[in-house]
């Protein structure tokens, strides 16, 4: 099988000589779910937002290397269509407080300036709130305000806005760090079904939770990567000592 | 004991607020009711009639309200693209950027110089242009006031709504930016809508000064005591008309004027309100 | 499975581009007025920005008359606006800052009182009122009651001006200050009145100064309300119940004076000058007393 990202080289510096990912090379296979473990300050989010292109939004952090996604190298495309292809769900649930919930689902395809018809779009804010078991829950409020749902529903909401654009992967920053449990459990499930359709990358800082839901993790610490392989081989006979250190919580 | 007393001359330094905005009502209002009883609130307010001849005695405030709603909402257009630009560029593209610190002072120092200043220049150097283009064959008039007003409120729209576009949270805009969004996109869709109702909170404000502005409308907008016919006419603004003709009024015409006055003051105090309101709604979000 | 807009994305780049340009030069655009006063105001005003400026009263009109037409310089020049705009700001400055100060203190110090609520309203509609309305209420309370113009009448408009804005700066500053500045000293046994005056106003020192600069910097150059109020005077004056001449006032004479329209140009250069000038030291102010 063919991998649908590939990394080589990758290093990320926020200001000349300090690097807060260096020189990660790595594959990531399709319809699997990858988690990047590793202390705080790492370089997980960084790494993460660098396969967006996220980082082009602030001109003191500078990418290099190569990442490749579905064959295309990410930096000869358009930024625009890289983030559309690697959708991404952020640690903090933000639905767009100026839209209601349908709204919120459809945002892409404004902020993308594409018009559809209202078929399209009742089909598309269905299908897509079905697949983040949203649906039920508030297809009798659509017209409210995103920011009027609770901290797990937003984030799931937020989910649905990324699937709406049919992403190639989905990039996912501690998407239940801010949500209390029982949210917490309703996302790992809906990764688990989404993994069908889609391949993901989640950063987590809660091992636990790798070991729950992921295929492969990745091990980071002061921006290198340690470790990458399959989970459970990693949890139960990790390769690095630095890595079955963490594990067992000696640092982290 | 001794904190009794402060406390007290604390409260006390406040009462005067209250007995400062009751003496200026008082004031206002009393020293128009000649002119109200004369021609009635509504028949004042009215009536475009401002004749001071002793013989055919006649005093109506509609040609300056006319007059002042004309500049301050034509200054009010015109100033949009500049001070909506100068918000967007403190206030997103180069937030936290020097040159957005620069351009802050250089905008700033706009909002010190004195009216009668942009009055001068208004008339020397801008004037002539006016001339030239042949839109007014003296320059004064509405259009020379409202360009002269536009730049003085550029730095009153452009200070407060930089504040409210550079607030839109972060992670609002990322959201954006990672489904696929140009930065104009974002500024269209996110920004903006997020911060729109202090961003007109803002302009409403703005309106409220050029809509009081007095020195600098009173030495370019020609004068004349009558409804202005278009944006190319002369005319006089309610606070303009005061400043000119204070100085030499008495009896019926000294109290018409402060009925202007306590019009413009009503207005302006309304402006206000409307655009405290409106951002109330911001908090809300 | 993808979504195919490809096509688009040229033309939204494009759109990108050209708003960002667009963006840059209006704001560029906005700035050029500053830049076309300043150099008007110079480039004019030098030639007569001499010592005469600050030692001599101003001509009359027919001195004036007869030195233009002889190609000399006008005689005389802005020394009664000066010692007028010190007079008179200076009165405001005495009247405004204490009681402003203290309304500050009251409103941040009863932040949830119904009555600080009305008063801080009542402070904001203040803060909009048009100049020329307070022109006139200074015209109705000191200049009718007193029988003629005043320097005494221009500071009570200059204060009323001045007072919103000391207000709202000393409240701002005050309520920035942690709360635990003042539980400290009164945990240590001062009294309310030590806390305010040993602690919370030194502490905020730097913004409450920079608004009072700032307000000075404000009323220097406020001509309608002086035209109602302090009249104008050609002789220096220093009694506060005679009229008195102001450099804004002295602005307009000489822009309404054929004869003196020289020496305009000088005295708005001073008038720009203090401007300025107040506003470069309440920055740095600001800047080295940051809360």
């Amino acid at each position: 099988m063919k991998p649908v990202l590939q990394m080589k080289d990758v290093s990320v510096s926020y200001a000349p000589d300090t690097y807060a990912v260096k020189n990660v090379t790595t594959d990531i296979y399709p319809n699997t779910i990858t988690a990047i473990m590793g202390p705080s300050g790492c370089g997980k989010s960084t790494l993460l937002r660098a396969i967006n292109r996220m980082h082009d939004l602030y001109t003191n952090i500078k990418t290099t290397g190569e990442i490749t996604l579905k064959g295309n190298n990410i930096f000869d495309m358009n930024s625009m269509e890289v983030r559309r292809m690697a959708g991404m769900v952020f640690q903090q649930p933000n639905p767009f407080p100026t839209m209601s919930i349908y709204e919120n689902v459809l945002a892409g395809y404004k902020l993308n300036g594409i018009r559809l018809n209202k078929k399209e779009k009742d089909e598309i804010v269905e299908q897509s709130l079905q697949s983040v078991a949203l649906w039920d829950e508030v297809k009798d409020v659509m017209s409210k305000r995103g920011s009027f749902l609770s901290g797990g529903q937003q984030q799931r909401l937020c989910i649905a806005r990324t699937l709406a654009l049919k992403p190639e992967i989905l990039l996912m920053d501690e998407p239940t760090s801010a949500l209390d449990p029982i949210s917490t459990n309703k996302i790992e499930e809906l990764l688990l079904e989404l993994k069908d359709k889609f391949t993901i990358i989640v950063v987590t800082h809660n091992m636990s939770q790798a070991a729950r839901i992921s295929d492969n993790s990745m091990f980071m610490y002061l921006g290198e990567l340690v470790e990458h392989g399959n989970t459970t081989q990693m949890f139960t006979k990790p390769k690095n000592k630095r890595t079955e250190e963490y594990l067992t919580g000696v640092f982290g | 004991m001794k904190d009794k007393i402060f406390r007290f001359l604390l409260f006390f330094a406040a009462l005067i607020i209250l007995l400062l905005t009751a003496g200026i009502i008082f004031a206002l209002v009393s020293r128009s009711t000649e002119a109200f009883q004369e021609y009635g609130i509504w028949g004042f307010i009215a009536n475009p009639e401002w004749d001071p001849r002793p013989a055919t005695e006649e005093y109506g405030a509609l040609s300056f309200i006319v007059g002042t709603l004309y500049t301050a909402f034509f200054a009010l257009f015109l100033c949009v693209p500049f001070s909506l630009s100068v918000a967007l560029f403190n206030g997103e593209y180069f937030k936290g950027k020097r040159i957005s610190s620069f351009v802050r002072s250089i905008v700033d120092l706009l909002a010190g110089i004195p009216s009668i200043v942009y009055g001068l220049w208004g008339f020397y150097a801008v004037r002539p242009l006016i001339i030239d283009l042949g839109i007014n064959a003296q320059g004064f008039g509405i259009f020379l006031s409202s360009i002269v007003l536009a730049i003085m409120i550029i730095p009153y729209a452009s200070s407060l709504s930089t504040e409210f576009i550079s607030m839109v949270p972060n992670k609002l805009k990322e959201g954006a930016y990672s489904l696929g969004a140009t930065q104009f996109e974002v500024i269209q869709n996110i920004s903006l809508p997020t911060a729109r109702s202090g961003i007109v909170a803002s302009y409403i404000l703005a309106l409220g000064r050029a809509l009081g502005e007095t020195m600098a409308v009173t030495m370019l907008i020609g004068n004349t005591d009558r409804i202005p016919k278009g944006l190319r006419d002369t005319g006089n603004t309610m606070a303009s008309v005061i400043a000119n003709q204070f100085g030499e009024a008495d009896g019926l015409k000294l109290s018409s004027l402060i009925a202007i006055g306590l019009l413009l003051f009503v207005i302006t105090a309304l402006i206000n309100m409307i655009a405290k309101l409106v951002m109330k709604k911001v908090a809300s979000i | 499975m993808s979504l195919n807009i490809k096509t688009s994305i040229d033309s939204r780049n494009g759109k990108n581009k050209l708003i960002y340009i667009l963006v840059c030069l209006f704001s560029f655009l906005a700035m050029i007025p500053l830049f076309l006063i300043l150099w008007d105001v110079v480039s004019k005003g030098y030639k007569n920005f001499n010592i005469n400026l600050f030692t001599e009263v101003t001509p009359s009109s027919m001195d004036a008359l007869i030195a233009n037409m002889n190609g000399d310089p006008i005689p005389g020049g802005i020394l009664n606006g000066i010692t007028g705009s010190i007079l008179i700001v200076g009165l405001a400055i005495l009247f405004s800052v204490p009681i402003g100060l203290f309304i500050g203190i009251y409103l941040s110090e009863n932040r949830d009182k119904k009555f600080a609520g009305l008063v801080s309203y009542l402070t904001d509609l203040l803060q909009g009122m048009p100049s020329i309305v307070i022109g006139i209420i200074a015209y109705a309370w000191v200049v009718k009651p007193l029988g003629g113009y005043s320097a005494l009448a221009g500071s009570v408009a200059l204060t009323m001006m001045m007072l919103p804005m000391i207000v709202r700066s000393t409240e701002e500053t005050l309520k920035m200050l942690p709360a635990s500045y003042k539980e400290a000293g009164l945990a240590l046994g001062s009294s309310y009145t030590s806390v305010v005056f040993n602690i919370l106003l030194p502490s905020g020192f730097g913004g409450i100064f920079t608004g009072i600069l700032l307000a000075i910097s404000r009323v220097m150059g406020e001509t309608a309300p002086l035209m109602l109020t302090a009249l104008g005077a050609s002789v220096v004056n220093w009694d506060v119940m005679e009229p008195t001449s102001a450099l804004p006032l002295l602005i307009w004479d000489f822009y309404n004076d054929p004869n003196l329209v020289e020496l305009v140009w000088s005295s708005s250069l001073l008038l720009l000058i203090v401007i300025f000038l107040l506003n470069w030291i309440a920055k740095i102010v600001a800047r080295k007393w940051k809360v």
